[in-house]
């Protein structure tokens, strides 16, 4: 079970602001499937390995030279909402 | 020319080369079908009919001056909204997202646009291909073409939607638990979740990274072998597409199932799958063992553990890659003002991400932190290694699965809504094969007796997709 305190925790380290109506809604919703989440200790998992890729590949290294990517760097600073002032972008105007 | 647009590649392709009709009336006729039908499906989040025009004379002049033509150049496609498209809208379907124009195209989107792609539009999806309905989406619910009710299935809801109600001749979508086989299974169209790292992923908005991949929609077997052929293969893009060879996927089309084994896992036929489901399926298979396949029942213990293990591992490593919408580099500015820079932060995703995924955002980060990651993730982390396992096993015995796609046809419209827990369910049969990073194909099996889809999928071991269509081609003849 997951208490409002302890969604409102979550919500903090996510960075995502809750309004109180979402607090009450998602703390329900996610305490059940955390709950269901529990089946898993079923699961007699001693000594068994960690998946964390599925097809065998190991440190793939790129060759060292450098690839002069998709796209210029002034286009990827368009991708941002906020002014860009000496090819970086300005948050300040965004904060009060 | 009367409807274009209700061919399948092969047909488009011969049409072309013959002369028969032009690039022109044929991407014509599919945006005609999108200014007639996709009012009440949904299925398209922008259309591009200049760009798609310009595309098709493009391509009638490069055939009329005797030009050698790819395989899919001058056939119209849908593209699922969360693949980048240069200058093209890329919204994801999130409101974060909702005015992104990317600066540059996914490596996918190039070599279909080094094929002479003509892109129609991009299609709906849920949020961040977060969702098993395509009801999660800031543009609206994609409707089941069979029944404007139901759902078309997700996330990849719009490109087999579009396929399905005949708005474009194939589609690309992604799949990471389900994504492509289920909205296929309930739309009735032939969609592909390939071998994990078969399809490079660079340029397309990362879910899961270890679950994510890309895929086809088509009409037929042929045309999922063509696009296949296309998009598959190595690129330095994406390190985790193995230098694996590409075969030529039309080669494995109509060779037959004589002395093929064929397991039909038990889990997948049990409780939860609707008996109408189970029968239509195993009329196919029984079709099959006619053929010549030699069939046998075979078991997936870990099956039932399957969802559990997915919805821990996927929202953890969604929340990391989430994290790049900021509001500052990616996504939209909020509109309440911030008293400082990490208020900004939580005004911009606190505005900018719909209901589910901040609940995906949140159950990855829960499981994520201290106290609770060995209990949840590398628990979860282990029993993914059981069902690998599985597969395996059951590999050494047989060379396809054969099983429901989804437990239960579309279901109505809002029926799942509010209870994310049953809307996980939907995905309880395709998760198993991403989380061994193995093919399945699904096709188009029978209808209920309401008169809408039935999918079954064909899952074969890693690399061996080839496998999957030669069992389809064989059932596409029934």
């Amino acid at each position: 079970m997951l208490s409002e305190k302890e969604m409102r925790h979550v919500a903090k380290l996510a960075r995502i602001e809750l309004t109180d109506v979402e607090v009450g809604k998602f703390s329900g919703q996610l305490s059940g499937v955390l709950d269901y989440m529990d089946i898993l200790k079923e699961v007699d998992t001693e000594g068994v390995e960690e998946t964390n890729q599925v097809t065998g590949l190991k440190t793939v290294l790129g060759k060292d030279r450098v690839v002069s990517g998709r796209c210029k760097r002034e286009e990827l600073l368009k991708c941002s909402e906020l002014p860009v002032d000496s090819d970086q972008i300005r948050v300040l105007p965004a904060i009060k | 020319m009367a409807e274009l647009n209700k061919l399948t590649i092969g047909e488009a392709r011969a049409g072309l080369r013959e002369k028969k009709f032009s690039s022109l009336e044929l991407t014509q006729a599919c945006l005609d079908a999108i200014s007639a039908r996709d009012g009440g499906i949904s299925a398209f989040v922008s259309v591009t009919e200049k760009e798609a025009l310009a595309g098709a004379r493009s391509f009638d002049k490069k055939l009329a001056g005797g030009e050698e033509m790819p395989a899919l150049a001058g056939i119209p496609v849908g593209i699922k909204d969360i693949f980048n498209t240069a200058g093209v809208k890329t919204t994801c379907c999130s409101p974060m997202l909702k005015d992104f124009v990317p600066p540059y195209d996914a490596t996918v989107i190039s070599r279909l646009r080094e094929n002479g792609m003509v892109m129609v539009g991009k299609t709906n999806l849920d949020e961040f291909a977060c969702g098993g309905s395509t009801e999660h989406s800031c543009f609206g619910v994609t409707k089941n073409p069979y029944d404007p009710e139901r759902v078309a299935g997700g996330s990849s809801g719009g490109s087999a939607a579009a396929i399905a109600a005949d708005m474009c001749i194939y589609s690309l979508g992604t799949d990471t638990g389900g994504s492509i086989r289920l909205p296929a299974s309930f739309c009735g169209v032939y969609g592909m979740k390939v071998t994990y790292g078969r399809v490079s992923r660079s340029g397309v908005t990362s879910m899961a990274s270890s679950w994510d991949t890309i895929g086809p929609f088509g009409k037929s077997t042929a045309d999922i072998a063509d696009i296949l052929g296309v998009i598959a293969g190595r690129d330095e893009m994406d390190s985790t597409t193995p230098d694996v060879e590409v075969p030529d996927y039309s080669s494995f089309l109509n060779k037959g199932v004589k002395g093929v084994k064929i397991g039909l896992p038990k889990e997948y036929f049990g409780e939860g799958v609707e008996d109408e489901t189970a029968k239509v399926v195993k009329d196919a298979v029984f079709y099959l063992e006619k053929a010549g396949a030699i069939v046998s029942e075979v078991s997936l213990p870990m099956t039932k553990y399957a969802i559990a293990v997915y919805y821990i591992s996927m929202p953890a490593e969604l929340s990391a890659n989430l994290e790049r919408f900021d509001g500052i580099r990616y996504g939209k500015k909020p509109v309440a003002n911030a008293d400082d820079l990490v208020d900004y932060y939580f005004k911009a995703r606190g505005e900018g991400f719909g209901d589910e995924i901040k609940r995906r955002i949140m159950i990855g980060t829960y499981v994520l932190s201290a106290g609770y990651y060995d209990a949840y993730y590398k628990k979860a982390q282990k029993v993914r290694t059981k069902i690998i396992q599985d597969f395996n096993k059951v590999f050494e015995k047989v060379d396809v699965l054969v099983a429901p796609v989804s437990p239960f046809p579309a279901f109505k419209i809002g029926e799942k809504l509010d209870d994310p827990l049953a809307m996980y369910m939907a995905d309880a049969l395709t998760i198993p094969a991403s989380a061994a990073g193995v093919p399945s194909l699904a096709c188009p099996a029978g209808k209920s007796a309401g008169g809408l889809p039935i999918g079954l999928q064909i899952i074969a071991p890693q690399f061996e997709e080839g496998r999957c269509l030669q069992i389809g081609s064989v059932l596409e003849q029934r």
